[in-house]
């Protein structure tokens, strides 16, 4: 059973499938250990985006206003791609090295955790 | 044993029915919050319509607890001359 | 010669039990066509017993007495000009949530139990279920005429129900009815009348309005409290629901506790709204959210879940979580809002030192470990005249809909993340509680009307931001948003209390 209903072999409309945001795909960034930023947060791409792309010009404008943004080590940070280590390269886009719709990017700056060292 | 309780508006005639459980519920405790006052007791607590009568001297009906009530925990039962809340366990 | 008064059971007997008939030309599956299809077994709905045994005249009587008494104040309260002498402004940002999130979700619950009422087989549910619609929307319309007043002087109250059915926070209470009332009636039952009514609603009527009273907000305090006196018929009919699902038969007792477990959860993550609400906005203090938790859910809950327990039913699985989060959840559900202050429709702030030191002593465990620094970062940005606001939109849990802004309680720093994959399809989750609600009915949750994705989606006006908080959401920006300093609200709460302005305030610094 996927849901408990009354009309037999019920479906329900997927609302957020790909085709439906324009080209673009959704893709979650979230800086651990700094919850200053309250959540991880959402962007609308093109799956062809480049990493470089997304951390040079969409990640900075996310998070640039955290003191310990400026500090980041970009060789250090550890990557995880849905909950697994990933070794993300600059020139290649998202889609190629697995990023696809929906999925979340968390960055880790070892070194680096938040103000005061409080996680924030 | 859990507690059972009732919370009334902090208001004239609730003073009343204060004065009757405590008196039915010697063990209860009284606890005054802003606007309103919570009456809490292990096991069971019970509010007799005799009882609430005498302190306003005048007519009370059991269904008129509603008018004041804010919220309560337990079983409820509840007849013509008492209301009772109480946990089994 | 007068008649003999019928007492109490006689006279509930005659005008509940009597009204009912037998169905002879038609099938009574024709007649209920819900009652089967969530695999719950009804076999004598007369064994349903209503322990206040309400009939609808006596419910006439007292109903219309709480008006009297209610709308007798709300009366006092504008003629003396009450909006005045609340404590502090910021308090009303409180009561602008209440009206557009909460108030909307009475006219949900009218509507759910008008629904329900139709469908259940029994003639006492079904007078139980008339009662407490008409109850629900009593509630929407005292709340909506009471904070009336305040429209008339505050700003964010103008657009309440267009906002319900747009805003982005909103859809969090507005899923939640949303999901109760297109589940099957018996559900319903559970998720309103119960795990609601009874696990969680004191919550918010009790500590929150005995809060409202000592802000001086005696309007608030008033429909409140006159609604909570429904909430205990409510909640009393809530646990007979309960009780009688699981005295029919034993095959309804993993269902009920399936159903226990999964409003719980939605109706715990629903009160981090609440919870901010008692710790962050209301000026003067009555009880810390985590003290309300203790009282209300631990205490109360667990003489209420032990004494189910001779049914087979336990407490709800997720308790551990939420009772570990009693620490936590105000102020990451605080910082969410202030992150996100400008899309918002009432004012969020930076608490006063004073209020900092109450947090602190309060939440001796965390507040200074993990919030403290924040917050205070977050003061020195606005005093540097940065104040921050997140500029990115934010991940929300597919479930509950609220931004993933809660940790994990075994490593408090540390975002929770959940995902699922369905049909070829990633869904992501705040909670294991939410993951496993949507894996269990996942052709329902697919269709969630998630506002970011919405927006991306360019389903909420134009592309600039300014088109989706303006024209779409109706907030009118800089007036509505925005922190509370500096906001039209304060202005004229300094105006009337020949308080200075913030200008001036700043023009003596410099």
């Amino acid at each position: 059973m996927t849901v408990a209903a009354i009309t037999p072999e019920y479906i329900g409309e997927r609302r957020d499938r790909v085709e439906n945001f324009h080209g673009n795909q959704i893709v979650y960034v979230g800086w651990d250990r700094h919850l200053m930023f309250c959540s991880p947060v959402a962007f609308a791409l093109p799956p062809e985006t480049l990493f470089s792309t997304l951390v040079d010009d969409v990640i900075s404008g996310a998070f640039s206003q955290h003191p310990d943004f400026a500090e980041i080590d970009w060789g250090k940070v550890q990557w995880h791609l849905n909950d697994q280590p990933f070794a993300p390269e600059r020139d290649k886009s998202l889609i190629e090295q697995g990023v696809d719709h929906k999925s979340i990017i968390r960055m880790a700056t070892p070194g680096l955790n938040g103000i005061e060292g409080s996680g924030s | 044993m859990s507690k059972a309780y009732i919370a009334l508006q902090d208001n004239e005639e609730s003073h009343y029915i204060v004065e009757a459980i405590e008196e039915d519920n010697p063990t209860a405790t009284v606890i005054y919050q802003p606007a309103m006052i919570r009456i809490e007791n292990e096991g069971r607590l019970v509010i007799k319509r005799e009882t609430v009568e005498e302190k306003m001297g005048r007519d009370w009906e059991i269904q008129a607890l509603h008018v004041n009530l804010i919220t309560l925990g337990g079983n409820v039962d509840e007849d013509d001359d008492q209301f009772s809340l109480s946990w089994k366990q | 010669m007068t008649a003999k008064k019928l007492n109490m059971k006689e006279k509930y007997s005659l005008l509940t039990r009597d009204l009912d008939w037998e169905y002879s030309y038609r099938d009574y599956k024709e007649i209920f066509p819900q009652e089967e299809f969530e695999g719950i077994k009804i076999t004598d709905w007369s064994k349903w017993e209503d322990p206040f045994r309400l009939t609808m005249d006596a419910y006439w009587k007292y109903q219309a007495e709480k008006e009297k008494k209610l709308y007798a104040i709300l009366d006092a309260f504008a003629q003396n000009n009450g909006q005045q002498n609340v404590t502090d402004a910021r308090y009303i940002n409180a009561i602008k949530l209440f009206l557009t999130g909460i108030s909307p979700g009475e006219h949900q619950a009218a509507m759910g139990f008008g629904h329900v009422g139709r469908q259940l087989g029994g003639v006492g549910a079904r007078v139980a279920c008339q009662m407490q619609a008409i109850d629900e929307l009593r509630h929407v319309q005292t709340q909506i005429h009471a904070m009336s007043h305040y429209n008339k002087f505050f700003d964010g109250f103008q657009d309440f129900s267009h906002m319900h059915d747009r805003v982005w926070y909103l859809s969090v209470p507005k899923s939640f009815f949303d999901d109760a009332r297109t589940a099957g009636p018996f559900e319903y039952m559970v998720a309103i009348g119960f795990s609601f009514e009874y696990v969680l609603t004191n919550l918010l009527f009790v500590p929150f309005m005995s809060g409202a009273a000592y802000n001086g907000d005696m309007a608030t305090v008033t429909f409140g409290f006159s609604a909570q006196s429904d909430e205990a018929r409510h909640m009393t009919l809530g646990l007979e629901i309960i009780k009688f699902l699981l005295e029919q038969h034993p095959d309804n007792v993993p269902i009920v506790q399936r159903w226990i477990n999964k409003w719980f959860w939605r109706g715990t993550r629903m009160l981090a709204l609440v919870a901010m609400m008692m710790d962050y906005m209301l000026p003067n203090k009555v009880m810390s959210w985590q003290e309300a938790w203790e009282v209300y859910f631990e205490e109360a809950g667990s003489s209420l879940f032990k004494d189910l327990a001779r049914y087979g039913i336990e407490m709800p699985a997720y308790a551990k979580t939420a009772i570990a989060e009693k620490e936590h959840v105000s102020h990451q559900a605080w910082s969410i809002f202030y992150n996100y202050g400008h899309a918002a429709a009432f004012h969020t702030w930076m608490p006063t030192e004073k209020e900092m030191d109450w947090l602190s002593e309060k939440y001796p465990n965390t507040f200074d470990k993990y919030y403290r620094p924040r917050f205070e970062k977050w003061r020195e940005m606005e005093a540097a005249g940065e104040r921050f606001y997140n500029p990115t939109l934010p991940m929300l849990c597919q479930t509950c809909q609220i931004p993933m802004g809660f940790t994990d309680m075994e490593d408090p720093t540390a975002t929770f993340y959940r995902q699922s994959e369905y049909d070829g399809e990633r869904y992501n989750f705040c909670s294991d509680g939410c993951k496993d609600i949507f894996d269990y009915e996942p052709e329902k949750y697919v269709q969630a009307w998630l506002p970011v994705h919405q927006i991306y989606q360019g389903n909420c006006g134009g592309a600039e931001m300014e088109d989706v908080l303006g024209d779409y959401y109706k907030i009118n920006l800089g007036v509505d948003n925005m922190d509370f300093h500096g906001s039209p609200d304060e202005e004229r709460w300094n105006a009337w209390h020949n308080l200075p302005s913030a200008e001036d305030k700043l023009k003596q610094a410099s």
